[in-house]
């Protein structure tokens, strides 16, 4: 016997949404067989890194706070992948987002004012949107690989931010560390409970809308149709060149204001590290949300807890927080084994034609 | 003369990793199979390669850790992307972050830890003209012997591959498993003679890099060459910076190889001719035979 | 090993089921082929033949029965192994790849190492000694239809095949070009050479067979000597009943021009793609004028120019209803009254991962005023739609509302025929309106383009299949190598005149013309 694939008729509606939660299944028991090896009790270890973090206040605000980027970026990202552009700089996107909404206080360290804020973010979004608009335009005008060029961008704007911060906009009084400013008072965002500040309800909301504006109307339609199926998109009227530009300015503005929101919170400051890698981290997201932004939202929360548990597994366990990484490597690779099973299932083949399917020679 | 012999040297030893990783890479696109993973398997490759010499203190047994290394890691591609049908984008992508993340979990006990070089032969590290004689052999299977047609009649049209009785999977199996062997190659060749250390993310993005050159070589292997050699050449300008003493900020050189291989993809891109003509016009679609 | 005629059988199929999911696509077929002989397998859109075909050949195994070579059962478990046994075959869908040359395809079916210099000769001789010329060099994406075909013949002749199976041969050619085919069949045939022979075309299947077995339903209906049948009785035993005859065509009305080309240009698109050159044409309301031409010769670019898909460079190249169009998008033809279908129902006619309402806003979101309400989409306006169509035009499926790559290629046409019919639209393009369809639903579309015509829209129609295009044309025009023919009267022309002008007859004329002035 041998099983073979099959494809289904139509989509499984119900393997749509029982893959994430089977993948997530898969990649807990792959994690206790990684703690057994690593000679730690696996319920132990998968109480430490899973359920422990959610049993405080504390640490379920800083769950929160780590998904803020992830869901802003996650759900951008989700509607690129939808419309199969293929944007992976989010990263990029996401720290010249932040150099941009920091530029505002570099330039104008004392100024304190409601409308600080506000001018961080829309630099903080239109410095995504610049950054995106890159590969996009690439794309559209040269035909050059989204993906590739979106990424060397990554590379470049992190050389850019660290010489920023270790150049022209290093803190006079900073002791000569790599840093700009301290961002204080108005300049950071307002706090809404414990740790969890503007930014959670920015990333609802973000969340929310594009989640009607994918189901219910006509662009997210178009989106749709544009990544499904090219040809009929064409037929539709519906041009691929503007889909792509949509797509990286809004995935791109999204991602920039995760950056913004980032260091006028949790960093306070410009620095050459601003990120965990939440940019790469959230394409994760956008598969485990099924590339729905609602989806994004929880899948966004159970990335968070990813890294939480690599902050407890390290303290408790004694295990690097890079253990962190593989979890989110792994659980990538189920979901998208698992999302298999939405148009294919398995047959057995039955022995004799097997024996049939082999080659003459 | 030195200084001519320095710069060669530093040519050819940045162009190296890169012309492993994209001869190889080049071979699983001809069969019609995109793997974004090359950054993954050349990182896996590369801690391997130094876990094993430094264990060992042999540093043979390094460079086919950092073989088997890559082919494992394509291996769990090849098994997501051709026995279970997904998405060879999402799942290339997912084999990166896989990779770096393990690769980093697997070397934290190696940082700082002196490693092993791979020692030269005729005063030079042979892995150097081994990259010429893969190349030489990967132009030779692909355009003159029977296996090269099929795998690029594979990577043409793998329905028609199928009508005629070609195992397209098989096919694409062989391809992925030597596109990884190359890529962990390239990698145990970073942590075995270009810096004999372990350093976490110590490709730096050359997986990528490789990915690109294969699109500016348009598929051709002699061209995988003069690229990387091309992109290597960009190394000597921080070698110049230094001799003149000008300067420049070192950030600036850095993201050199990034920006060169931006514009190499636009500049190449933007002729039809030349990517048109040689892309295999089944790379990234699924196969699902009837059966 | 011998039948009741007790003559010696190259081939035996016995009991042949095949079964895909719930469907029995062979149900206990039986064929048995004679060394020599030319054997059609006759049978409308689904009825089994490809499937059996593709069982003998070896690329699908039988869920059971049993296969018979030269007396002796067999598996056949590969293609290359019907191949070792003397089995080639000419697949409708020609298994060629593009960027190859013609040696490298040939030898890609050839077992053993390979010499290309050597097979060059080889291809050279057989295609000169078969009348089917071919350059071994050339890159296979730049030959036309009927040269790929050639490959696929010469591939299996250089096998010495003792059985050749030819898939709906003469879909892809002039009918000058069949000829041509027939006479290497036949001449194959007397060398000993068995030929099973696929088509639904009855009065080839008349000339050529000297027996034809009969599927319907994935069963055979019988076994008879064609050429002791009439067109009438055979076509009876393939589709089960008098054939649906389409309404005999009432006298087109001459209604004013409302789809005009005037010059229209289009460059080429690509390395293998059809330029566009000088093509004019006029189609009136109440007329269906009808494109003949061979596949590739610029059928589909000549789609796109006019559905704005690739908008025109001159926008007095085209007029609908008067109003110069050339360099508008397809949406706003679309608001001017134009409807149309492509040839792709898949991936280009519809999305196959969507349900059928959505597959309704694809065409309709600018043009129906209620299937989008400031920005939003209106999802029950959409489903109306979609159940209107599936009602009026008999659209068969599973569940309610499924999504179009569930259904199967015959009720997907008519859905979305239906979808811009449904729109009474002014002027309607359709791309190979019943293109693997089968014999019901394709009369059931060929009525209704014409009722549509009649009622005072302007109809084009493009189409390969010449039974089709005099059955419903009020004009005819051909297109070859990207130019048109003038707009003949339908009951000016004969298969012979048409045959002539796919060949390019019209483009030679033309520049005599030029040469004279």
């Amino acid at each position: 016997m041998q099983l073979v694939l099959e494809k289904r008729p139509e989509r499984s509606r119900r393997m749509a949404l029982l893959s994430p939660l089977l993948a997530i299944l898969l990649t807990v028991i792959t994690g206790a067989v990684i703690f057994a090896l690593r000679g730690i009790e696996p319920l132990h270890g998968l109480n430490v890194y899973f359920i422990e973090p959610l049993t405080q206040i504390w640490s379920l605000e800083q769950l929160v706070v780590k998904a803020t980027p992830l869901v802003l970026i996650g759900v951008g990202l989700a509607v690129c992948y939808t419309a199969n552009v293929w944007n992976i700089g989010a990263e990029g996107q996401f720290t010249f987002g932040a150099i941009l909404g920091g530029m505002i206080l570099v330039l104008f360290p004392a100024w304190q004012s409601p409308l600080t804020l506000v001018m961080m973010l829309l630099f903080g979004i239109l410095g995504g949107m610049i950054y995106g608009a890159i590969p996009a335009l690439l794309k559209i005008r040269f035909n050059a690989n989204e993906i590739l060029t979106s990424l060397m961008l990554v590379y470049v704007v992190q050389f850019l931010l660290d010489w920023l911060v270790r150049g022209p906009w290093r803190d006079p009084q900073g002791f000569n560390f790599p840093k700009t400013i301290t961002f204080e008072g108005l300049q950071l965002l307002p706090m809404l409970s414990g740790s969890i500040h503007l930014g959670a309800v920015f990333a609802v909301l973000a969340a929310l809308v594009l989640a009607f504006v994918m189901g219910r109307m006509l662009k997210g339609f178009e989106v749709r149709v544009v990544g499904n199926a090219p040809r009929a998109a064409r037929f539709a009227g519906f041009s691929r060149p503007r889909t792509i530009l949509f797509c990286f300015l809004l995935s791109g503005g999204l991602a920039g204001l995760a950056g913004i929101t980032e260091v006028a919170s949790v960093v306070g400051q410009l620095q050459p590290q601003i990120s965990p890698g939440y940019g790469f981290t959230a394409i994760i997201v956008a598969f485990l949300g099924r590339l729905n932004p609602l989806g994004a939202l929880a899948a966004g929360l159970m990335l968070a807890l990813s890294y939480l548990g690599g902050e407890a597994a390290q303290v408790s366990l004694g295990l690097s927080d890079r253990i962190a990484k593989v979890f989110q490597g792994i659980l990538l690779f189920y979901i998208l084994a698992c999302d298999t099973l939405i148009l294919y299932r398995f047959r057995w083949l039955k022995p004799q034609a097997l024996a049939a399917t082999q080659p003459a020679e | 003369m030195d200084v001519w012999f320095a710069v060669f040297l530093t040519i050819v030893t940045a162009a190296t990793p890169l012309l492993l990783a994209a001869t190889g890479e080049l071979v699983v696109e001809r069969s019609g199979v995109l793997n974004l993973g090359v950054e993954g398997m050349m990182v896996m490759g590369a801690v391997a390669g130094f876990g094993a010499a430094f264990l060992s203190g042999n540093p043979y047994l390094g460079v086919i850790a950092a073989i088997f290394a890559g082919m494992a890691m394509a291996l769990l591609f090849g098994f997501l992307t051709l026995s279970l049908v997904t998405n060879q984008v999402a799942t290339g992508l997912s084999l990166t972050l896989l990779g770096l993340g393990l690769s980093g979990l697997l070397g934290e006990s190696f940082v700082g830890e002196p490693g092993v070089r791979l020692p030269k032969w005729l005063g030079i590290d042979m892995l150097i003209p081994l990259s010429f004689i893969l190349t030489a052999v990967v132009a030779f299977v692909l355009f003159r012997t029977k296996a090269g047609l099929i795998i690029r009649a594979v990577g043409d049209s793998h329905s028609s591959a199928h009508a005629l009785g070609y195992r397209v999977i098989w096919v694409r199996y062989g391809c992925v498993l030597f596109g990884g062997a190359c890529a962990g190659l390239a990698g145990g060749y970073l942590s075995l003679v270009y810096t004999p250390q372990w350093v976490e993310n110590m490709t730096a993005g050359r997986g990528w890099i490789a990915l690109a050159l294969v699109v500016f070589a348009s598929w051709l292997p002699w061209r995988v060459a003069i690229g990387a050699y091309l992109f290597g050449a960009i190394s000597i300008l921080s070698f110049v910076v230094q001799t003149r003493g000008w300067s420049i900020p070192p950030q600036f050189l850095n993201s050199l190889p990034y920006l060169g291989t931006i514009l190499a993809l636009v500049v190449i891109s933007a002729s039809r001719r030349l990517t048109r003509g040689n892309a295999p016009a089944s790379l990234g679609q699924p196969f699902v035979p009837d059966r | 090993m011998t039948d009741k005629d007790g003559k010696d059988h190259l081939l035996e199929a016995l009991h042949i089921v095949k079964i895909f999911g719930t469907l029995r696509a062979n149900d206990d077929v039986s064929l048995f082929v004679r060394p020599g002989e030319i054997h059609a397998l006759l049978g409308e859109n689904g009825a089994g033949k490809s499937t059996l075909v593709k069982i003998i050949y070896g690329a699908l195994q039988p869920t059971s029965g049993e296969l018979r070579w030269q007396g002796e059962p067999v598996t056949i478990g590969s293609p290359a192994q019907a191949r070792k046994l003397g089995i080639g075959m000419v697949f409708q869908h020609f298994s060629l790849f593009e960027a190859l040359t013609v040696a490298e395809n040939i030898a890609l079916a050839l077992p053993g190492a390979f010499d290309i210099a050597a097979l060059s000769q080889r291809i050279r001789t057989i295609s000169r000694d078969y009348g089917l010329p071919l350059e071994p060099s050339a890159t296979v994406g730049d030959l036309s239809v009927g040269e790929r075909q050639r490959i696929e013949i010469i591939r299996c002749l250089l096998q010495e095949p003792k059985l050749l199976i030819m898939d709906e041969p003469t879909a892809v050619l002039t009918p000058q070009e069949a000829d041509q085919l027939f006479l290497v069949l036949e001449r194959l045939a007397k060398e000993g050479c068995s030929i099973l022979y696929i088509s639904h075309r009855l009065e080839e299947v008349k000339r050529l067979c000297q027996s034809a077995t009969i599927l319907r339903q994935g069963k055979v209906v019988a076994c008879v000597d064609p050429r002791k049948e009439t067109a009438a009785s055979l076509a009876r035993l393939m589709v089960g009943s008098d054939i649906h005859v389409v309404h005999p065509k009432a006298k087109p009305r001459s209604g004013p021009a409302r789809l005009v080309l005037d010059k229209l240009s289009l460059a080429q698109d690509g390395p293998f793609g059809v330029g566009l050159r000088d093509i004019s044409l006029s189609v009136a309301g109440g007329e269906v004028v009808a494109i003949a031409g061979v596949a590739g010769n610029g059928q589909s670019e000549f789609f796109d120019a006019i559905s704005g898909e690739k908008p025109l460079a001159r926008n007095e190249a085209l007029l609908i209803d008067g109003k110069p169009c050339g360099r508008l998008s397809i949406t706003a033809r679309r608001r001017m009254g134009a409807a149309f279908v492509p040839e792709e129902r898949l991936g280009h006619g519809a999305v196959p991962a969507f349900r059928l309402s959505e597959n309704v806003i694809l065409t309709r979101y600018a043009s129906d005023k209620d299937l989008t309400r400031s920005g939003t989409i209106g999802r029950d306006a959409a489903a109306n739609v979609a159940e209107r169509v599936i009602k009026s035009y008999d659209v068969r499926k599973g569940k309610p509302d499924p999504e179009a790559r569930a259904l199967s290629g015959g009720n997907l046409q008519k859905f979305v025929v239906g979808r811009e019919l449904d729109r009474n639209p002014a002027v309607l393009v359709v791309n190979q309106p019943t293109w693997g369809v089968d014999a019901g639903a394709a009369a059931t579309i060929r009525q209704a383009l014409i009722d549509l015509a009649r009622a005072g829209s302007a109809v084009l129609v493009i189409s390969q299949d010449l039974d089709e295009i005099f059955e419903i044309a009020d004009r005819i025009a051909v297109i070859s190598r990207g130019q048109l023919s003038e707009a003949y009267p339908a009951s000016e022309l004969t298969r012979e005149k048409i045959g002539l002008l796919m060949a390019g007859e019209h483009e030679m004329r033309e520049e005599r013309h030029a040469a004279r002035a």
